[in-house]
């Protein structure tokens, strides 16, 4: 049997997840790192599914984009065979469906993802976190890589499901804030998008706060 | 006048101190730093010690290590927090819930654990990393700070005993030990005072710490809402929430939860607690860990 270890996957990547009574925050670092170079500082780590649905995505150099371009595709594909679009429910089912199936094949795709949407007809925000072992779970918050470690204390005591976009956005400002100040890497940022019923948006972050320790 | 008075008065505290020589005789009779423990007979003590013991790398080594641990103390307005959890590992055994990983350090106050109103005199220390390492150490940094205590005639400062056991650690480097510690304590030449020393011989003063495998989860809640005006019931309401945070994110944390606070007449003991009543009281009463659901 093959075992994959933990430290198979870059963990210098940031991705979080918030959300809020009729929204989700999803947010990806910017940087690319190879070894001890940033090879890009503006990277968007995120693939929109359809119109409400989007996936944020880190792991193995090549695998990342290739698995998540394969999926935006077959959604599409979906989409515009069927008149109709898939929910945040049924494409993160999809998903994992896939993964699992790649894990079984000689060369599967090393991605950790988390996916965010929210439905248009209820309003009502839906988060998966999904790893490359195809484990899926709804969540109310969600973190990937070393973010994990400091983020899910703090949203584990400051998150509630019925805030509203700004309480969202201070949420995850103090996530980043925290990753400033205790994580040894430079990750230059994160890139922040929003998915209300309305569709996905960027949404403005100052990633220039300088954050002091105690 | 003033010239007679200065021949037949001495200053207040002169005959308190040594003279050079009884000074020189003490320094002399301090037991060594090193003290003989009896070593493997091979070549390379540190990796013959990391193969028996790192189940890391080895999962079937000899001998488990008790590992893993989330403590805290910070500094603020009203003294000094401590807080830890209590459970201790030997790779993915528990090998006990009901730690006390918080040791007094000090003659006057060892051996009174017990919950108490009064402030009990002297410094406090946490245990993280190796527990025999820990509890070994510590001893002997109270013995030290006993007899540092008799010789002098006054109580150690933070800063000489965080010293003592960094110069012990540092001694003994790629030996093998294991612990991470922070020494509290609040006394009349530093006001409070904290340090952070560890096995690799590092040691600083600091404001606030996280140490062991849940550290983290516990800084991730305690940066968050950590001010030195805070007030003593929010410090330690802030302290247990902090250990709560990892006693449910880490695996190798839980059990009960730790608490004390250090002021200026000695510290005081607020409590072992089950994590689980106040976990669930966290969540129902202040609406937090909105990701765990408690219905079927």
């Amino acid at each position: 049997m093959l075992v994959y270890p933990a430290s198979f996957l870059n963990m210098d990547f940031v991705l979080l997840g918030i959300t809020g009574k009729d929204f989700v925050i999803v947010a990806a670092s910017k940087a690319i790192m190879r070894g001890p170079t940033i090879i890009k500082a503006e990277d968007d780590k995120t693939r929109a599914l359809n119109n409400h649905t989007l996936m944020a995505f880190s792991g193995e150099a090549g695998d990342t984009v290739q698995f998540a371009e394969y999926i935006q595709a077959n959604i599409q594909l979906y989409t515009m065979r069927n008149d109709t679009e898939l929910s945040t429910p049924a494409v993160g089912n999809f998903i994992r469906g896939e993964l699992a199936r790649s894990l079984r094949s000689r060369s599967p795709y090393t991605v950790n993802l988390l996916l965010g949407g929210v439905d248009p007809a209820t309003e009502k925000p839906h988060l998966y976190w999904i790893d490359y072992l195809a484990s899926l779970a709804p969540v109310p918050y969600a973190a990937h890589g070393y973010a994990q470690y400091y983020c899910l204390s703090l949203l584990d005591k400051h998150h509630n499901p019925n805030i509203d976009l700004e309480e969202g956005m201070k949420l995850l400002g103090m996530c980043t804030d925290e990753l400033k100040r205790r994580l040894p890497i430079d990750y230059k940022g994160v890139l922040v998008k929003v998915i209300t019923k309305d569709g996905v948006r960027e949404v403005d972050f100052d990633n220039d706060k300088v954050v002091r320790s105690a | 006048m003033d010239k007679l008075v200065a021949q037949y008065s001495r200053p207040q505290h002169q005959n308190e101190s040594y003279s050079e020589q009884e000074q020189q005789d003490l320094t002399e009779s301090l037991p060594p730093l090193s003290l003989k423990f009896s070593l493997p007979p091979v070549d390379n003590r540190a990796s013959f010690l990391r193969a028996m013991t790192d189940d890391h790398s080895n999962p079937s080594c000899p001998i488990k290590l008790a590992h893993g641990t989330t403590t805290l103390a910070f500094r603020f307005q009203g003294g000094i927090i401590v807080c830890t959890d209590s459970r201790a590992t030997a790779g993915n055994w528990i090998a006990s819930q009901t730690v006390k990983k918080v040791i007094p350090v000090s003659r006057l106050s060892r051996g009174e654990d017990k919950p108490s109103n009064d402030p009990t005199p002297g410094l406090l220390g946490t245990m993280a990393g190796g527990a025999a390492d820990c509890q070994y150490w510590l001893r002997y940094l109270s013995q030290q700070c006993t007899l540092h205590e008799i010789r002098h005639k006054r109580r150690i400062t933070v800063a000489a005993a965080s010293k003592i056991l960094a110069n012990l650690t540092y001694a003994y480097k790629g030996y093998g030990l294991s612990m991470g510690t922070m020494l509290c304590g609040v006394t009349p030449q530093e006001g409070p005072a904290l340090y952070y020393i560890d096995s690799d011989g590092t040691r600083l003063p600091g404001n606030l710490f996280c140490v062991g495998s849940g550290q983290t989860f516990a800084y991730g809640v305690l940066d968050s809402n950590y001010r030195y005006d805070l007030s003593v019931e929010e410090a330690l309401a802030l302290g247990r929430r902090a250990i709560l945070a990892a006693m449910h994110r880490d695996a190798y944390s839980g059990g009960f939860i730790n608490l004390y606070h250090v002021k200026e007449e000695g510290w005081v003991h607020h409590g072992f607690d089950d994590m689980n009543p106040i976990f669930w009281k966290t969540k129902l009463e202040q609406g937090e860990f909105s990701n765990v659901t408690s219905e079927l």
